[in-house]
This record gives C-alpha cells, structure tokens and sequence, in this order.
C-alpha cells in the first residue's frame, strides 16, 4: 500500500511538472521545473530498485544537463521572445497528434509478456556485493564494451562540435 | 599472326600518338612517327607477301569483337593472294605520299593533325583489305570514308574545301547504305559475316528454294544472290565514285594533293573493286548483278573520259581520268576477269598516284595555281616532273612496256573474249583508251610545252619541287614502267604470273580466243593509244588554235563535256534543293518549331504549374515537418499493431 | 507492489506531453526541453521494464540514452547559440529560410 501512495505522489508530480515545463512562458521557469521533475524520477528509479541510474539522473541531468540549459538562457537575452504568443499556429493539430500518440502507444501495453524472463533477479542481486551498481558495472564492461566505447565517441565527438559550433568566426 | 596485327596497329599507334601529342610536342617533327610506322608496316607488308607465295596463308580470328545472342563479329585477318597485293599496294602508296607530304604540307599550320589522319588512314585502309569478315569490312569502309572527309576538308577554313568534304561524305552514305542492306541479308541469309562461312555456304544455298525466288522487285528476275550482288555493288558505287554517284570525287580535289594521290587515286577508290573482287563467289552466280557491273563500269569509263577531255583543272582532269580507270576496273570484274581488275587496280595505283603527285609538284611550283591554261613550258623549270610525269601519261596511255599497257591490254582482251556482251563493253573500253591517251597528254603538252602563260611572278617563283618530294616520284615512276612486268601475257612471251597467282582467290576467266584474236586487240587499243598521243601533240603540242576551232565546231557537246553533262545541275534541282526545302519548311518550321518546341517547352510548362501548388507544403518550418514526421510514424506504428 | 502498467501509463503520458511540447511551443530552447521530457518517458518505461522483467539491459540502455542527450545537449545548445547570434531570435517560425 506504501508503494502505491508513493508511486501516486511521484506520478502526479511527474505530470505536473511536465506541463508546467511545456506551458511557462519563461524559460527560465521551464528550467526550473524540469529541475523538480528529474529529482521525482530520480525517486521513481528508487522505487524500482535501481539506486545507480537514480544517482545518474540526479548527477548528469540536473547537474549538469540543465545547468547548460540554465546558462543558454541567461546568455540568451530573451526578454522581448517572452512576451509574444508561446505556443505556434499548428497548436491544435499538435494536441491532437500528441493524444493520438499516447493512444497508440498505450494500445501496446496488452503486448506485455507475462512475467520475469531475465536473471537479475531482486535476491541476486541483494546477493551479490556492490548490489545494483556492480551488477550494471559488470554487464557494461562485458556484454556492452563495445557499445559504451562507441558512446565514449559520440561524447568527444559533440564536445568538438559544440565548440566548433559556438565559437565566433574567425577572421582569417 | 602476331607479325599480322601489327600492320594495321603501327599506323594506328602513330595516329594517336601525332593526335595527342602532336599539337603540343611533335609539331614539325610529326612526320617522324607516322613515317616510321608506315614503313613499318611496309616491310611486314613485304615479308606476308613472300609468306603468301612461299603458300603459308594466314585466316583467323583475333579477338571477338561482338557477342549478342547467336549474332557473332571478330576483328581478324585473311591474308590470301588478294590480300597481299593489296597489303603491297596500299602501304607502298602511302609511304611515298608520306614522305612526299614531308615536303609539299612543309610548314602548314595543320602539319601534325595531316600526318595523324594520314596514320589513321592507312590504319583503316589495312583494316578494310586484311579483314576477314563482312563487319570488319564495313568497319574499314566506314573509318576510310571518315578519313577521306576529315582529309578533304583538311584546310575547313576554306568554305569549298568543307563544302567538299561534306559532299563527299554524304554521297557515299547513300551507296554505304546499300553497301549495309548487302551486309545485312548476307547475315540474314547465311548466318554469319564470316568470309569463309559465307563463301563455303553459298554452293550449300544454291538448292535452296529462298535464293531461285523471284523477288519480283523490277521486271527483271531478281534472285537473292543477285539482290546481294547488287546491294554491295551498290556501296561500290559510292565509294569507287561510279555513275550516278561519281559527283563527290572531282570535288574532293579540294584536299591537299598527296590526299588527293593516296585516297582518291591509289587506295581508298579502288575499296569498291576490291570489294567486288572479295565478293567474287556471291557475284559469280548472278550474270545479272555481273551485267551490271560491267555497263556501269564501261558507261562510267567513257563518260567520265569525256569529261575530262575539256577541264582545265589539272587535278580535275586527273580525277576524271581516276573515275574512268575505275570504270576500267569494274567493267574487268563484270565480264568475270577479276585477276585483270585487281591488276589494273595495282598498275593504276602507281601510275595515277605519280600523276598527282606530279601535279601537286607543278601545284607547288606554280604557287597553287591549277589551271592547265596557264601553265605551260615547265620542262626546263622542273625537269625531275617533267620526266616522270611523262612515264605516267605513257603508262596510263597504254603504250607497250609500261605498267598501264599489261593491265589495260589484260581488261581489254577478256572482255573481248568473254563474248556476248563483252564485245560491246570492249568497243567502249577501246574507245576509252583512246580518250585516256588524249586528255593524258593534253595536261602534259599544256602544262610543260609551249610558253608560259603565267603572270609574272608566278614565272620568277617557278622551281624544281625539293629532293624529298622528287625521290618519291621517281620510285613511283619506276614502279609506272615496271609494275606491269609481273603480268606480261604469254603472247609476248611472259608468264603473266599475277593472274596465276590472283587465280588462286578470284579464279580464271572463262573467255576464250586465239593468239590472233589477242594480237589483233592488242595492236588495236596500242594504235588508239599512240593515235591519242599523237592527237593530242597536234592539238596542244603544236597547233595551239586547234582546240578552239574543234570546239566552236562541236559546240553543244563541249558545253556539255565541260558542264560535266550537268550532273551536279541536276542532283542540286533534283534532291539537294528539295531535301534542303523539307528541311527548313516541313522539319524546321512544323516538326521542330511547332511539335518538339511544344513537348520542349509544354513538359516543363506543367511542372511548373504543379510545382507552384505542391510548393505550398514547403512552409520551412521545422516544426511543421515534424508534425508531418510525427503523422507518418503514428500511420506506421498503426499499420504494425493492426497487423 | 506497483503493477508496470502504472509505469507505463505515465511513461505515455510524459512522452506525450514533451510530444505535445516540442511541437507547439515557439521558444526553441522550450522544444528542446520537450527533447528531453520525450527521453525521460521513455526512460521510465525502460527502467521499469528492467525490474519487472529482471533483466539488466534497460537499465544499460538509460545510460546510454543518458550519454547520447547529454551530447545531444551539447551540440544543440550551441546550434542555439549560433543561431541566436546570427539570427537573434528564439522562435523556430521565424526561421523559414527552406521556404518553397
């Protein structure tokens, strides 16, 4: 019953916040309300046992991904983007395509397999030292080495792109 | 076979390496290469020909050009008897015109480019008398053609020079065409192109109920070898410059004289006999298309003679006298005596090559100058043309010893034997011979007796042409006298070894005489030769008035010999005058100006007209193109849960 | 015990709303925030399929999707910043320059 309450405070949260996020004016505001919203599914991780990407979330999201969103904004000067209409002329066709997507996709969920299917069960991994994050350490550092250099790429690959992109020309 | 190929490559390497290298690099040194080749080719020349009579004969394929279906074409050679005269013939000529151009083409701008055509000549020349299948043939005979137009209109600067050069071509498509319907039906018939397959089918084809149908297409029976017969003689025609479509080859003088002596003299022309002579076995089983042959070729001798009784253009008189002597050559090859064509084809090859060779040595003397009515006592100005232009006039003349008499005097005989027709075709042929003797001589009397008729300053310029233009007349001169030897016929004594020698491929013709009949028609064409000559001494060597009385006397032929008997005239009313009216009326006007403008601009016209309505839905607004996105993903996502 | 479905459902809905988001807000850096709300759903969907489903894969994905939206981030702030320079606006219908 605790988890039920729970997870309802987190849900309602989560939706709250995610059309505050979409419906303030300011950006800043947005910002900051993505800021609560990520601390909430970082609770919701928690609550499904996966302590590491909770820290994650909490880590690199709010950390650090709105904090390059909070600086684009104030370096930005968008005081006069304020004060016109927020939304743009297809507002309705949007609203209809984001409910139809919904639609679609929760017509999926009869698709489920019925249960467990995995190894990783709770037990194991209380069993097992360093719990969750070790777990994930090992299945990273084996069965998706390759994966995680390749992801290590794509991070050097947008730090060059983004300097590249935001420095000012030069003049030669 | 090896030491084969490289008769036509060392020519072809030649070609490419003056055309691209020659503009920046070789410039005045282009002849180098080009000579090297053609002498080359020369010596292998010379070695098949021993090979041939030391009886080690060459056919086979080199390489398999074309493979579509059952349909099979090979670039290969046959290297025969028939062949290697040729082989003789052509790389002989085109040696010496070369190192003659080296002189006469002596600082023209186009120097590099001249002697590059002249490699991709020779190339194609080779190509044509080596080949071993119709295809290959057709090839040769196309690339001499394409060689023959780029050479005439070789100064295109000059508008008659192009002009030329595009006559000359476009009157050959016309017998090219029947040339490739005749290649056609052969495939058609037979199955193949290949020489061999062909001949050895055709006894195989004589039962065959296709060949004895009447195609019913004149009222004459036409047969279908005959129909082949015809159609190749038809590419003949154009190329061998034969009545009614000789008009090209008196304009093609326009091309530099050396051009003039190698393709439309000594090689190139001679294409159609020798086609004919290859195609000996289809001709021989049509007396028609055989008819045919000969009266083309006797009608075309005396008409183009005619002609050249009255020009006054030296090349023009020698290119008449060329259309004639190949009159000769076909009117041999129609009363069967193929040996003697090919042995015309051979002595004439000499002779009339030394003869414009002759006149471009007068040409360059005289600055360019190509009336004979201004010429005059260039012997003592210009004695090494002199000489040997007069031991070609005596060859052509048919004056017993040199070259032109053997084979004249060959022609003559078995036409005279051959009976029935070959009579009348013998009494044109005599009469030829007789007006051959006379225009010969009347260009050399006017051009190197009397006085000279000149301007001043064409007088002081008058000189002996340099050594490397002299040396080649004077091997072609020796060859004039003694290429005939090699065919003396055994009344006087020789063994007349090239008929045997030619009988091989072509085989003997069937006419037969007695020593009485052969000394009777020997002595006749000899005393119309020497009645020729001694004419025409009387009316240009001594008499100067003569010749304007004799045509104030004969007023309407001599307007007609000196208008060519208007054929141009009428071809210009005829074909070129209303072709060119379709072309700019019906063409220009409606096809072009009113349907494929119409499609032209309509296509685009309605592009346009939707493509200014669907441009709408390029707004350039991300987000709107991802609401599009976002339409088709949930159409997807739709289609897959619903399947 | 929560049942997955409840997961799920408020997966869609996040999705959804970012879906929304990104395609009627004006303000670029708003689109982009919807970017990541879209990534965040999709994200509770997968952790949430990880635990019932005892496998830890989802739970590597999330990183993954992680690490690609922080480079995402990276690169498409500074479009946004050359794009402000150049253009100095922060509104995507201001920029049609694609228009046929």
């Amino acid at each position: 019953m605790l988890a039920e309450i729970f997870f309802a405070y987190f849900a309602v949260v989560i939706v709250l916040t995610s059309i505050l996020v979409i419906a303030s004016r300011n950006p800043v505001h947005s910002v900051l309300w993505m800021l609560l919203l990520f601390f909430h599914i970082a609770g919701l991780y928690l609550m499904l046992d996966a302590e590491f990407l909770a820290a994650i979330q909490i880590i690199i999201y709010a950390g650090a991904i709105l904090v390059l969103f909070l600086f684009v904004v104030l370096l930005l000067n968008l005081k006069e983007e304020i004060k016109g209409r927020p939304f743009s002329r297809i507002f309705v066709i949007a609203l209809v395509l984001a409910i139809g997507m919904a639609v679609v996709i929760s017509s999926t969920m009869k698709l489920l397999p019925p249960g467990p299917v995995g190894q990783y069960s709770m037990d194991m991994i209380r069993a097992t030292k360093g719990g969750n994050s070790s777990i994930i350490g090992r299945v990273m550092y084996t069965e998706f080495l390759f994966p995680f250099e390749i992801a290590s790429t794509i991070l050097l690959v947008a730090i060059i792109g983004a300097i590249v992109l935001a420095k000012k020309r030069l003049r030669s | 076979m090896s030491k084969y190929l490289l008769i036509p490559v060392l020519p072809l390497l030649a070609f490419f390496i003056n055309i691209i290298l020659g503009r920046r690099y070789l410039k005045d040194n282009a002849q180098w290469v080009s000579i090297a080749a053609v002498l080359g080719s020369f010596v292998i020349a010379v070695s098949s020909l021993f090979d041939v009579i030391s009886g080690s004969r060459f056919y086979g394929d080199i390489y398999t050009w074309v493979v579509a279906g059952n349909f099979r074409a090979s670039v290969g050679f046959n290297i025969d008897e028939l062949t290697s005269i040729m082989l003789i013939v052509v790389t002989t000529i085109s040696s010496l015109v070369h190192i003659y151009s080296v002189g006469y083409m002596h600082g023209d701008k186009g120097y590099y480019r001249f002697f590059s055509y002249l490699s991709l000549f020779t190339f194609s020349m080779l190509m044509l008398v080596m080949s071993n299948n119709f295809l290959q043939l057709y090839f040769g005979w196309e690339a001499v053609g394409l060689c023959s137009y780029l050479l005439i209109g070789f100064w295109y600067e000059k508008r008659s020079a192009s002009d030329a050069g595009k006559k000359a071509f476009i009157v050959n498509r016309v017998g090219d065409f029947g040339f490739a319907l005749g290649v056609f039906m052969i495939y058609l018939t037979f199955g193949s192109l290949d020489y061999r397959t062909v001949f050895n089918s055709l006894s195989m084809h004589l039962n065959d109920p296709l060949v004895h149908m009447n195609l019913g297409i004149t009222a004459v029976d036409v047969n279908l070898f005959t129909l082949i017969a015809l159609l190749l003689f038809c590419g003949a025609v154009g190329k061998s410059a034969q009545i009614p479509l000789h008009v090209w080859l008196p304009d093609a003088m326009e091309g530099p004289t050396p051009v003039s002596a190698l393709i439309h003299a000594a090689t190139m022309v001679t294409a159609g006999v020798f086609m004919v002579a290859r195609c000996s076995p289809i001709f021989n089983l049509s007396p028609f298309a055989m008819n045919v042959v000969a009266v083309v070729g006797a009608v075309t001798a005396i008409f183009a003679a005619s002609i050249g009784l009255v020009q006054n253009d030296i090349k023009r008189v020698i290119a008449y006298s060329t259309i004639s002597q190949l009159g000769y050559m076909f009117l041999a090859e129609g009363v069967g005596a193929y040996s003697a064509g090919i042995f015309h084809l051979y002595t004439h090859a000499f002779f009339k090559a030394l003869l414009f060779l002759g006149a471009g040595s007068v040409m360059h003397a005289m600055e360019g100058e190509l009336n004979i009515q201004k010429m005059g006592g260039l012997r003592k100005y210009m004695p090494w043309t002199y000489w040997t232009f007069l031991l070609a006039s005596l060859s052509i003349s048919g004056i017993p010893g040199f070259a032109g008499f053997f084979s004249k005097d060959e022609i003559l005989w078995q036409a005279y034997s051959s009976g029935g027709p070959g009579r009348l075709v013998w009494i044109i042929g005599s009469i030829t011979a007789f007006m051959t003797a006379l225009y010969s001589f009347r260009v050399f009397f006017m051009a190197f007796h009397g006085e000279f008729r000149g301007t001043h300053e064409q007088e002081h310029h008058l000189h002996e042409s340099p050594k490397v233009m002299t040396i080649p007349l004077a091997i072609l001169a020796t060859g004039a006298v003694v290429a005939g030897w090699v065919g003396i016929p055994s009344l006087l004594g020789g063994g007349n070894q090239i008929a045997g020698y030619l009988g091989h491929v072509l085989g003997h013709p069937k006419g037969e005489g007695t020593g009485m009949q052969e000394m009777m028609v020997m002595g006749f064409s000899t005393a119309l030769g020497i009645l020729g000559i001694g004419l025409s001494y009387i009316m240009y060597g001594r008499r100067s008035e003569l010749p304007q009385k004799i045509a104030a006397a004969f007023k309407p032929l001599y307007t007609l010999f000196y208008n060519k008997y208007y054929v141009d005239e009428l071809y210009s009313y005829t074909v070129v005058k209303p072709t060119l009216w379709i072309g700019k009326n019906i063409l220009g006007k409606v096809t072009d100006g009113t349907i494929i403008e119409g499609v032209v601009n309509g296509v685009p016209g309605l592009i346009g007209w939707f493509s200014a309505r669907f441009r709408r839905i390029q707004t350039g607004l991300v987000q709107e193109y991802a609401a599009v996105m976002a339409i088709g993903i949930l159409i997807i996502m739709v289609v897959l849960i619903v399947w | 015990m929560v049942p997955i479905q409840w997961y799920l459902w408020l997966s869609v809905i996040v999705f959804s709303i970012g879906v929304f988001g990104f395609l009627s807000r004006r303000n670029i850096i708003v689109i982009f925030m919807s970017i990541e709300l879209m990534l965040n759903g999709v994200n509770i969907s997968l952790v949430a399929f990880s635990h019932y489903l005892q496998d830890m894969r989802g739970q590597i994905l999330v990183f993954f999707v992680i690490a690609v939206a922080a480079a995402e981030a990276a690169i498409g702030l500074a479009i946004i910043i050359s794009l402000f320079r150049n253009k100095a606006t922060a509104h995507v219908d201001d920029i049609d320059e694609m228009k046929g």
